[in-house]
């Protein structure tokens, strides 16, 4: 079969232990250790953990998590707004992941377990889907970064049913590479840039950034080869002192983007600064929906009240919950006191734990950086 | 959020199309892809939409890139020299 | 990283899909002060069944209840994987001919009758294909709305000259599987209609006695552990293995078999075939001088043809299984309750 080949081209072994023996030697050949490198995708995150690609990167190498896990950046009062539409009684649909995010007090989860009404769907579209079998209201609470924003928007543009209204979480990651980057004590060298967001934006979006900044991007693609190629790009870069914008994903990714999406994400979305879960405020960060859009947009439509969860207090763990640090890239989860004692994905104290693209989540169930290399097979 | 998967265009219906996924067959809307389509392309899908027609001469290139990117690089021990035989022979058959 | 409080004050899903919820579960709540049996295997041991000494042979007996919705899937349908759960975890211990299978049967007010016939010849050939029967049963019917359908409940006895357990592994041993993996578990999630998938991936649900029978005639008593991956998958299975055996496992990723199908439903939903359920599939653990030869016995019969070797037991790391993917290494994670898709 065609497709499977094309798929398994790009997890070949043979060309994956060459890349891993290239990065080695070019890690190697920096002469200074540890060289860090982050990346802002969650998937980047699960592809490196899934393929344990960690135990074969070089000692040399740091390759960090930034915050790039869309449902652990959602903020507090983001999360209160949905959790207090379900607790007035408005049917609630949202991902999966976003369910046991906790906002102050509760999560949609525990306003689920009160008796409010809240949906898991996969995407968007099974949310257009259950409106319209239903009569009464249902509010999207739509999380993600660009290349989920995308599907919303043209969700939006075709004329949904009338009880359909979106409660925007969606954010935009250029910005907040600008943040970390110029974060006090930031040791960043190079970033990898997530592919499929670039497929919709476009690698010319980070231009500015390499010429601020003067740290070289890659936009990387999400197979074993794609992820490997790509670093080996970056610490070539890095070696070179060459800040520029480097397109290792070619067939997804072009400079200008895929124009049709960013008509429908920029048509119905505008940016706005805000705060990332515990990353304080990024400029231009969050979409929110334009006024033309307004008859969709849950904040407008519904008179939200956020005073009935004043009231309790927060759980005494979220103090030492240090997953903006982490999702910052200056912490790893190992470094929590809470991770995997107190802090499990069955009893989540941070966003980190609950999404299945936070780092502390995926740590956990791929077992954090664990020295694997010296174990032998007898045969 | 989801993870992009590329898929073979079977056949499309106005701003539909039904995809091929290694055998697994699902809808996907086409509105916000960059390109038109026609049975045959690729497709990358997410959360049901096509995000980018993928042109089939790229992956050949992609895996082309990445060989010249090892070529590049200054591979000098011998364990390493094994590997780049072991490349050679195995791009003859692809 | 295990956390200590770990049964909640309301017992919810995730408590019933066969990871390590479930087993504290078991250890907290329904294990203390029951099933020892002196000189044999009982509820402490947590394995398939129990195996009880009777004169000079082994009475092994074990217990099932079945709610999998939808009630008709590709493959099968409620009826075959009751019996073929029973008489897998019977073989499981080494008992490959089972004496007689016990049927309960628990309806909701309104069940239809054709229904119930179709699974009940089901559960006839099925006990066909096993050499079994049905021997005693009960019916209960509950109002409309008090239950979702039909649950059966199986119990089946059999009588082993020797029992194998789930914790006998030592380092060195390897570890088999006796086809490929999913496609069960995989079937079942196609099935829901949100997801928009066509597939033609079908369940493996199947009695296993006749093929763990040439298996154990290959290999006599260098078969040391036997466990089936039911809930939880592969992934459960050898975690279960490594932890009572305390051995660690070394799993090559890319020998586990797959069929394409079920790869392609794992990739699209985002999950790992080493977390889903199999119902027609042993994982056995064999020293190593044998291996080839139970391979080889396992590939000849029609149920295990794409039998393989996945491992390696290690003295390093006990409890945990470490997975080779090709490309790098990690620790293999447990499913965290119910199975949901990542990608739609």
């Amino acid at each position: 079969m065609t497709a499977n080949a094309d798929r398994l081209e790009f997890r070949d072994p043979v060309r994956g232990a060459a890349l891993e023996a290239a990065l080695a030697t070019h890690a190697r050949a920096l002469g200074r250790s540890p060289v860090s490198i982050m990346h802002v995708c969650g998937s980047h995150e699960q592809a490196i953990a899934r393929f344990g690609l960690r135990a074969a990167f070089p000692p040399e190498l740091d390759v960090m998590m930034g915050p790039g896990c869309p449902v652990c950046v959602t903020d507090v009062p983001e999360v209160d707004e949905a959790v207090a539409l379900a607790l007035q009684g408005v049917r609630i649909a949202t991902y999966g992941d976003m369910l046991r995010v906790p906002g102050t007090s509760k999560s949609l989860a525990d306003a689920r377990a009160t008796g409010a009404r809240v949906d898991v769907v996969y995407g968007v579209i099974q949310a257009v889907e259950l409106a319209r079998a239903c009569s009464e209201p249902l509010v999207f609470f739509a999380s993600g970064f660009e290349t989920t924003a995308v599907a919303t928007a043209a969700v939006l543009r075709a004329d949904p049913p009338p009880n359909f209204s979106v409660l925007s979480a969606h954010k935009y990651i250029p910005p907040v590479m600008e943040i970390v980057a110029e974060m006090p004590g930031s040791k960043i060298e190079g970033f990898l840039a997530a592919g499929h967001a670039a497929a919709i934006t476009g690698w010319g979006v980070f231009e500015r950034f390499v010429e601020r900044h003067r740290i070289p991007v890659v936009v990387a693609g999400f197979e074993p080869l794609d992820i490997l190629a790509a670093l080996v790009r970056l610490v070539e870069l890095i070696a070179a002192g060459t800040p520029t914008v480097e397109n290792m994903f070619p067939r997804c990714v072009s400079r200008e983007g895929n124009r049709e999406a960013q008509r429908a994400l920029w048509e119905v979305f505008a940016p706005q600064g805000g705060r990332w879960r515990g990353i304080a405020h990024v400029p231009n960060g969050n979409l929110r929906l334009r006024d033309e859009y307004a008859a969709w947009d849950a904040r407008r439509r519904f008179d939200i009240d956020l005073d009935g969860l004043a009231g309790d207090a927060p759980p005494g763990l979220a103090a030492q919950c240090q997953c903006g640090d982490i999702m910052a890239g200056i912490a790893s989860p190992h470094d929590c006191e809470l991770f995997g004692r107190e802090c499990t994905p069955d009893a989540p104290v941070g966003a980190c734990m609950v999404s299945s693209e936070g780092a502390c989540k995926i740590w956990h169930r791929y077992g954090g950086h664990p020295d694997l290399r010296q174990i032998q097979r007898r045969a | 959020m989801c993870l992009g998967v590329p898929g073979r265009v079977v056949t499309v219906n106005g701003s539909t199309a039904e995809v091929d996924f290694w055998g697994v067959i699902k809808h996907i809307r086409l509105e916000i892809c960059d390109e038109p389509v026609v049975p045959g392309d690729y497709v990358l899908n997410h959360v049901g939409f096509a995000i980018r027609r993928i042109p089939p001469e790229d992956i050949g290139a992609t895996l082309a890139m990445y060989d010249e990117l090892l070529g590049r690089s200054r591979l000098d021990d011998l364990m390493a020299e094994d590997i780049r035989c072991e490349l050679g022979a195995a791009g003859d058959d692809t | 990283m295990r956390n200590p409080r770990f049964v909640d004050d309301t017992i919810t899903l995730k408590y019933g899909a066969g990871g390590s919820a479930m087993r504290a579960l078991i250890e907290q709540v329904f294990a203390p002060g029951f099933g020892a049996v002196p000189g044999g295997i009982g509820l402490a041991q947590m394995d398939d069944g129990a195996a009880i000494p009777v004169g000079d042979q082994w009475l092994v007996i074990t217990t099932d209840s079945h709610v999998v919705k939808p009630v008709f899937f590709p493959g099968g349908d409620i009826g075959r994987l009751a019996v073929c759960g029973t008489v897998n975890d019977l073989a499981m211990m080494g008992a490959t001919e089972p004496l007689a299978l016990t049927c309960a049967a628990i309806l909701e007010d309104g069940f239809r009758r054709v229904d119930l016939e179709r699974i009940w010849a089901s559960i006839r050939t099925a006990c066909e294909e096993a050499g079994t029967t049905i021997v005693t049963g009960d019916t209960k019917v509950m109002g409309r709305g008090e239950l979702d359908g039909i649950a059966l409940s199986t119990t089946g006895i059999a009588l082993a000259s020797r029992v194998v357990s789930d914790c006998g592994l030592r380092p060195g041993d390897m570890i088999l599987v006796t086809g490929t993996m999913a496609d069960h578990g995989l079937a079942i999630l196609a099935t829901r209609a949100e997801l928009a998938l066509e597939t033609a991936l079908a369940s493996d649900v199947a009695p296993i006695n006749g093929l763990v029978r040439v298996a154990l005639a290959a290999g006599g008593t260098d078969i040391v552990a036997m466990k089936d991956p039911t809930r939880g998958g592969l992934a459960s299975a050898l975690h279960e293995m490594a932890e009572k055996s305390g051995v660690g496992i070394l799993l090559d990723e890319r020998a586990v078999p797959v069929s394409d199908e079920a790869r392609a439903v794992s990739e699209l939903l985002g999950i790992d075939p080493l977390l889903v359920a199999n119902e027609g599939k042993a994982v056995i653990g064999v020293r190593r001088d044998t291996a080839a030869a139970v391979l080889e016995a396992l590939r000849a019969h029609p149920l295990g043809r794409r039998a393989a070797i996945v491992g390696e037991c290690l003295a390093e790391r006990p409890g945990n299984v470490i997975v080779e993917t090709g490309f790098g290494r990690r620790l293999l994670g447990e499913a965290e309750g119910e199975l949901q898709p990542r990608i739609c």
